[in-house]
């Protein structure tokens, strides 16, 4: 049996054809708030339960409770505010009680019951998320020019976010499904923003050792220039899984999520969201959701003893390399060698030698997948 | 054993077992009492095994059959 989902119920807040219908009759009439597309995304998140147990946008109880304590005021574990931000002046027209139309390029996204409009402190917010509130952090820059009014309340999704993904998008209702059909009861969950190395297949197959099957699940958005492109990313992933993967024992698809770079209050997102999709165990590295220096190397996984009722069990890992003497891929807990023998696995070294055009040694990454990423014309974001 | 009071039911555990919870009840502050323990790991375990479907059958066809056209199935 897969996990069950967060909070105990798989959240659907996807209208039906005749409520879509309905909603979208009475547009004209609805006072309209225009989103971004990351907002859209978000909301898509909500309805189609990846944020489970939420059925809308945050409101103020739900908020200081996510910041004060990281649980929704229900008392499940909750850890990023997930919220609507809108100018103050914006809001002309709409109050508490009204339904409002988000929509993205002018058409309509979801159907929103404004229950509640609230003032919230940007820097506390900043400081409480990511331990912070140096302007030098992406999460805190971005915090901090957020609107100055906070909308919470129920959404329903009437329209669908433009998505260059689909064939590879499953929701978890979809993988709860799949899961089943493969006969997997535990599943582990693995989050990335990276073609994989082979310190990235070692985390995966030494948890796929105790469970039925790995959920590779790249997270597909926003990045920062020098970043593997997305599609560069699945297509790498595609030739790892078919030619290093034992038959049946991974699924790839993606995850639609901007990432907020919180590090330890963010691994515990990341795993609540994949226990939504069904997974039973949840990766946690080294530097999890982490950026620059701001976490020490291990936050992410000393964060999870706060939470244990959760309801995924996290694995903890060191970080993974190649030893010379051990003549494979190790960590320090398995390895007793000097640093001289060990190749650690840099994401800098390793676009380096792809920016040159040139393949990394095989201990480093796996020649099928090198060569599929130099197959791209150019696999970075510029 | 166990005794059935009112709406509440009183069950017989070990000492050792109960002495070793009630520590840890007392180390964190996830729980008040040892019966709030017990009742909370009770109830995982059987939500688990009573499987809550999250899915109607009709459901589960359609997704199926959009799985199969992915080439997931």
């Amino acid at each position: 049996m897969v996990s069950r989902p967060h909070g105990g119920r798989l959240v659907n807040r996807v209208a039906s054809d005749s409520r879509r219908e309905k909603i979208l009759a009475e547009a004209a009439e609805l006072p309209q708030i225009p989103i971004s597309v990351e907002k859209a995304i978000e909301a898509e998140n909500i309805a189609r339960g990846v944020y489970s147990p939420l059925e809308g946008f945050m409101l103020s109880e739900d908020f200081e409770s996510c910041l004060t304590r990281m649980r929704l005021a229900s008392d499940v574990p909750w850890t990023l505010p997930v919220v609507l931000d809108v100018e103050e002046g914006s809001l002309v027209d709409i109050s508490e009680g009204d339904e409002v139309l988000l929509t993205l390029d002018g058409s309509p996204t979801a159907l929103m019951e404004v229950e509640e409009i609230y003032r919230y402190d940007k820097r506390r917010t900043a400081v409480s998320v990511f331990g912070t509130d140096s302007p030098e952090h992406p999460g805190v820059r971005r915090t901090l020019k957020m609107g100055d009014l906070l909308l919470g309340g129920r959404i329903t999704l009437v329209g669908s976010v433009p998505n260059p993904y689909e064939r590879y998008t499953l929701w978890p209702i979809e993988t709860r499904v799949l899961f089943k059909e493969k006969g997997w009861k535990t599943v582990v969950g693995f989050q990335t923003r990276n073609a994989p190395h082979r310190g990235h297949e070692e985390l995966q197959k030494t948890a796929l050792a105790f469970v039925d099957g790995v959920f590779i699940n790249p997270v597909i958005g926003r990045k920062k220039p020098g970043d593997f492109r997305d599609d560069v990313i699945l297509e790498a992933y595609r030739a790892l899984i078919r030619h290093y993967y034992p038959r049946d024992t991974a699924v790839l698809a993606i995850l639609r999520y901007e990432m907020r770079y919180a590090g330890p209050r963010e691994a515990v997102h990341h795993a609540i969201m994949r226990k939504n999709f069904g997974c039973t165990h949840f990766i946690v590295g080294r530097d999890h959701a982490g950026v620059g220096n701001f976490y020490p190397p291990y936050a992410a996984q000393e964060i999870f003893r706060e939470f244990p009722d959760l309801g995924v069990t996290p694995l903890f890992f060191r970080e993974f390399f190649y030893c010379r003497r051990c003549g494979g891929l190790a960590n320090e807990k398995t390895c007793p060698h000097p640093e001289s023998d060990r190749v650690r696995f840099s994401g800098t070294k390793i676009r380096e030698l792809i920016e040159r055009g040139e393949v990394p040694p095989p201990e480093v990454m796996r020649p099928e997948v090198a060569e599929v990423i130099l197959s791209f014309e150019d696999p970075f974001v510029r | 054993m166990s005794r059935v009071e009112g709406e509440k039911v009183t069950l017989e555990i070990s000492k050792e077992l109960y002495e070793r919870a009630k520590k840890w009840v007392e180390s964190t502050s996830d729980f008040s009492s040892v019966e709030e323990l017990i009742e909370f790991l009770l109830g995982e375990v059987l939500s688990e095994e009573s499987g809550e479907q999250v899915y109607s059958p009709e459901e589960e066809e359609e997704i199926k059959e959009r799985l199969r056209s992915l080439g997931y199935l």
